[in-house]
């Protein structure tokens, strides 16, 4: 919006938001510049959107049918050839298809649980960090409290006291994960209290909502989503583990369940090593990824000279 | 002429960073005699922090050092490792500000105190340093119960006294006092001033203190060289440098701090415009005149080296040794 | 000459200062106010563990007898001490909170009893990780740190990075089949399970031997699982270490780079990694029960794991709570061992 007044460009007239919208385009391609340098995180960035798209797109690389175990047309336990890339697990279906179908229940519930988790943790930690008195210090000794009590145990617990569904396993890992962002939320959260201008908003009239939502918040999520890709790594180490446990939904093949039913069925000692790397390493790889691009965006974000 | 106490000989550091070649000393020449003070002011950016460091030769390994630092007519720059090892802290030592984390926190003040006497003298029991720390504290007016304190438990004025026993310790012929008063009060700045001059009064010692407050120095000591972008424009004795500047830029810093009690320094305007330049983007000929209240046609061109301007009096500005009306 | 005499000012700054250096009695009182609110979180964690295995969709009775049978006697009991009310039950729990008079549903056996079997396999296995883990990861994140860029240090990170990312019961498993059962050209020799060989005697020289060579491959597993984190956590407070100003003075007082390292740098950068060993061992007990699982180690680890596959309901709550509270001691002991070098904690 401009007031063209002739031949001479006038002064440009923006609306308030215009100029938010702006500043904020203009921060987010500085920041892109500054990732792109960030040549682990690039890295970890492309790995994750291969496995996101295998994930997407697993249906159309194998039907569902391969996982069926009733239909499955393979040898047991048969080495890699040129019918399975990947050999064949206990029930003769291709270890290739398997791992490719799994991508799509890790990936899921490592970032639902994580959404869950960032959710609870950052609306805690702001709660606690902002308001003082009796409510910031209980939720404070709460987050302490969670943080104790030891994750595979409590996982264990819920799961066993719950059921094992997908459901249930993306809302154990997101109880159970939501104490470690709470905390550093709420450093975070003090850390930009201490601001002059959150006193000036104070003072201005905000209310708490308009100061948390308004103020706290947007000087908080960066730090928060450096934090979230590091949680989404967490979360999918903890599904492999509780899926290995047998802890996972029974009816969906996961890179943990694999491990599972490949410890079950004595793919150690038969040597059957196809079945047991394929898994391990797509987790290794994923579980990598998001973590280097979780530092890259400490980096980025505070770059205290690493 | 006897050889002075230091002697920094067309000194030249340059840091070598990620966004090029930072020069932050481009030539300084400076003597400092046996028992006088000596005064180096300028703003942060002028080198002066950095002129302080290479005098025990601790600029960090991204520094390239040139020219002469002549400690008691050694240099410095050339010693041996093992040579510069011997020469710190028994020869020269620097009191670092105490106000910043100069001491480790988690050691007592004491034993941090005495370090340099176990480091430099072998002989020395444990009962002895401890006495010798003692003596130290007292005499920089600290009560000796305090060598069992950690530094988060001293004041500011506590820990300056702390750095500046600590400088003494191994009794060097020369302190180098890096921002001494920054971040005191104006009584503990005093103080700590006053106990500076007294001691190197009192046991003949060269002192060099650097601030970027010229009034400061002025009070502390004999001589001041003023430092802008790297390089000395002004430098003769304090007195005078504070009274009769002849570059205009030490006459922009004294009268940035006015005159307590003179009415007319509160209605007349004494800041300059602009800021430091960076030092790794100097304009072209004379460094200071795009901030310059006297700049000429020259001084855009042709860079000023220091020249006479008076009785022990040296200034880098084309209009030194003539007289300018302020 | 001194000036404490002549100089009013000092003598007043130091009339105000506080006492001295925070001796013993610092300490001491830091440990008890410590312990203090440490019986909070114990208390926490036995009302939350009390809850949640009542808490429950669902029928309670089912809960404790799944999967096994019971008489219409013990069913009446069952039903009896789950009838009382809830402030009842709870006072009962909190007098016998690991259930010792309770039968673990899979053995028949009181719980307690069946959870003092396993314990030591678990400690043994979990200490010899822990001491290697962490002194090895401390010595390579304190060469990574001090030789930022170097080759040493990119590789170290890389390969630590790496094995942060691994599921410490796959990594078991692959050094099972490539160790014990043997792929290739590499040997079969490691033993694929269990604590020792049948028939060998516990205590006799070979046996000793022998449970050395069965704890091998486990500790292995968990040593590089838990070595990754310590390493990356050292090597970035030693990075944040150095660039303190203090470190510039040690050496202006001709202090040798070994010995600044040595004596100032490293220790206080260890400060934060030493904490971390403390308060990691809720990861360390998660990895002792996967990869006791795979190794069939006899600890508190695989009976996590046969407990789970019943469901055993009362051996789960009586581990669950046993993991929960070890938490809360090593936390404890974290704090005090912080505040018992750290001088600024204290005060």
């Amino acid at each position: 919006m401009s007031l063209d007044t002739g031949t001479e460009p006038g002064p440009v007239v923006l609306s308030p938001r215009a100029v938010r919208r702006a500043r904020r385009s203009a921060s987010l391609q500085r920041f892109w510049v500054s990732f792109r340098r960030q040549r682990a995180g690039v890295a970890g960035l492309v790995v994750l959107g291969v496995f996101v798209v295998l994930a997407v797109a697993a249906p159309l690389i194998f039907s569902s049918d391969e996982l069926e175990v009733t239909k499955a047309t393979g040898e047991v336990l048969a080495p890699p050839g040129s019918a399975f890339l990947l050999g064949t697990d206990e029930s003769g279906r291709s270890v290739l298809a398997l791992v490719v179908w799994g991508a799509r229940v890790s990936l899921l519930v490592g970032i639902s649980a994580t959404v869950i988790s960032m959710a609870i943790g950052t609306l805690v930690g702001i709660a606690s960090g902002h308001f003082g008195g009796w409510l910031g210090g209980a939720l404070e000794r709460l987050t302490d409290w969670f943080l104790v009590i030891p994750f595979l145990p409590l996982a264990i617990a819920l799961a066993t006291v719950l059921g094992s569904s997908l459901l249930n396993v993306i809302v154990v890992i997101g109880v159970t994960s939501w104490p470690g962002t709470a905390r550093l939320v709420r450093a975070q959260t003090l850390a930009v209290e201490a601001r002059p201008y959150l006193e000036r908003a104070r003072v201005l009239g905000g209310g708490h909502w308009h100061q948390m939502s308004r103020h706290v918040l947007p000087n908080v999520m960066p730090l928060v989503l450096a934090n979230t890709t590091l949680t989404v790594a967490i979360a999918i180490l903890s599904e492999t583990t509780l899926s290995f446990l047998g802890l996972g939904d029974p009816f969906r093949v996961s890179w943990g369940s694999m491990l599972d039913n490949a410890f079950s069925a004595g793919a150690i000692s038969s040597g059957a090593w196809w079945y047991l790397l394929p898994p391990g390493l797509c987790v290794v790889v994923v579980v990598l990824a998001f973590t280097l691009v979780g530092r890259a965006l400490e980096n980025v974000l505070d770059p205290g000279g690493r | 002429m006897t050889v002075p106490l230091l002697r920094l000989e067309n000194l030249e550091v340059t840091y070598r960073t990620t966004e090029g070649d930072v020069p932050a000393v481009r030539g300084v020449t400076l003597d400092v005699e046996a028992g006088t003070s000596l005064g180096i002011a300028g703003e942060s950016g002028s080198g002066k922090s950095t002129l302080a460091a290479t005098v025990l030769r601790l600029t960090p390994r991204t520094a390239r050092v040139s020219g002469r630092v002549l400690l008691d007519g050694e240099d410095v720059l050339a010693m041996s490792f093992g040579r510069l090892r011997v020469v710190r802290w028994s020869e020269a030592s620097i009191v670092f500000q105490g106000a910043l984390h100069s001491l480790n926190p988690l050691h007592r003040v004491g034993r941090q105190v005495a370090e340099p006497l176990l480091l430099h003298d072998r002989t020395v029991t444990r009962r002895g340093a401890e006495r010798t720390v003692d003596q130290l504290l007292t005499d920089v007016g600290l009560p000796t119960r305090l060598a069992a304190s950690y530094p988060h438990q001293l004041s500011g004025g506590q820990k300056q006294r702390v750095m500046i026993a600590m400088a003494l310790a191994c009794r060097p012929s020369l302190v180098v006092a890096d921002e001494p008063t920054t971040a005191l009060d104006v009584m503990v700045q005093a103080q700590v001033l006053d106990l500076l001059t007294a001691l190197v009064r009192e046991r003949g010692l060269g002192l060099v203190v650097i601030s970027h407050d010229l009034s400061v120095l002025a009070s502390t000591c004999d001589r001041v060289a003023v430092m802008y972008a790297g390089r000395v424009v002004e430098q003769g004795r304090s007195a005078d440098v504070l009274s009769r500047a002849r570059h205009p830029y030490t006459r922009a810093l004294s009268a940035a701090f006015p005159t307590i009690g003179d009415p007319a320094a509160r209605f007349a305007p004494s800041g300059l415009p602009g800021d430091p330049p960076w030092p790794g983007d100097l304009p072209p000929g004379c460094p200071f005149h795009p901030r310059c209240p006297d700049a000429v046609d020259v001084c855009r061109t042709e860079d000023v080296r220091l020249r006479p301007a008076g009785p022990g009096q040296e200034a880098a500005c084309v209009h030194a040794g003539t007289e300018v009306q302020a | 000459m001194t000036f404490a005499a002549t100089d009013s000012a000092v003598a007043a700054e130091s009339a105000h200062e506080r006492s001295g250096g925070a001796r013993s009695g610092g300490l001491w009182g830091y440990a008890l106010r410590r312990s203090a609110s440490g019986i909070g979180t114990v208390g926490f964690v036995l009302v939350f563990n009390f809850f949640l295995f009542r808490m429950l969709p669902g029928d309670p009775i089912s809960l404790y007898t799944k999967g096994r049978n019971m008489d219409q006697e013990q069913l009446r009991e069952l039903r009896r001490s789950l009838d009382k009310p809830i402030l009842q039950q709870f006072l009962g729990y909190l007098s016998n909170p690991f259930s010792s008079g309770v039968d673990s549903t899979q053995f028949s056996r009181p719980v307690w009893e069946v959870i003092g079997d396993r314990v030591w396999p678990t400690v043994v296995l979990l200490a010899t990780a822990t001491v290697l883990s962490a002194v090895i990861g401390i010595a390579i994140g304190i060469r990574g740190g001090w030789s930022r860029g170097s080759s040493f240090d990119r590789a170290s990170t890389g390969i630590s990075l790496t094995l942060y990312a691994m599921p410490e019961f796959w990594l078991g498993m692959v050094l099972l089949i490539l160790l014990s059962t043997g792929v290739g050209f590499l040997p079969g020799i490691f033993p694929s399970g269990g604590v020792i060989t049948p028939g060998v005697d516990r205590w006799s020289l070979d046996g000793i031997g022998d449970q050395a060579w069965h704890l091998a491959l486990p500790a292995l597993t968990l040593t590089l699982a838990y070595l990754a984190e310590y390493a990356l956590v050292m090597r970035s407070s030693l990075v944040d270490e150095l660039r303190q100003d203090y470190l510039t003075t040690a050496r202006a007082k001709g202090m040798r780079e070994k010995l600044v390292r040595r004596r100032h740098a490293v220790p206080n950068a260890l400060l934060p990694t030493i904490t971390l060993v403390f308060l990691n061992i809720g990861f360390v007990v998660s990895g002792a029960i996967t990869v006791e699982t795979v190794f069939s180690w006899p600890g508190l680890g695989l009976l996590s794991y046969q407990a789970i596959r019943g469901p055993d309901v009362p051996l789960l709550q009586a581990i669950f709570l046993l993991f929960s509270l070890s938490v809360v001691v090593a936390n404890l002991v974290a704090d005090i061992v912080v505040a018992a070098v750290d001088p600024r904690v204290r005060t």
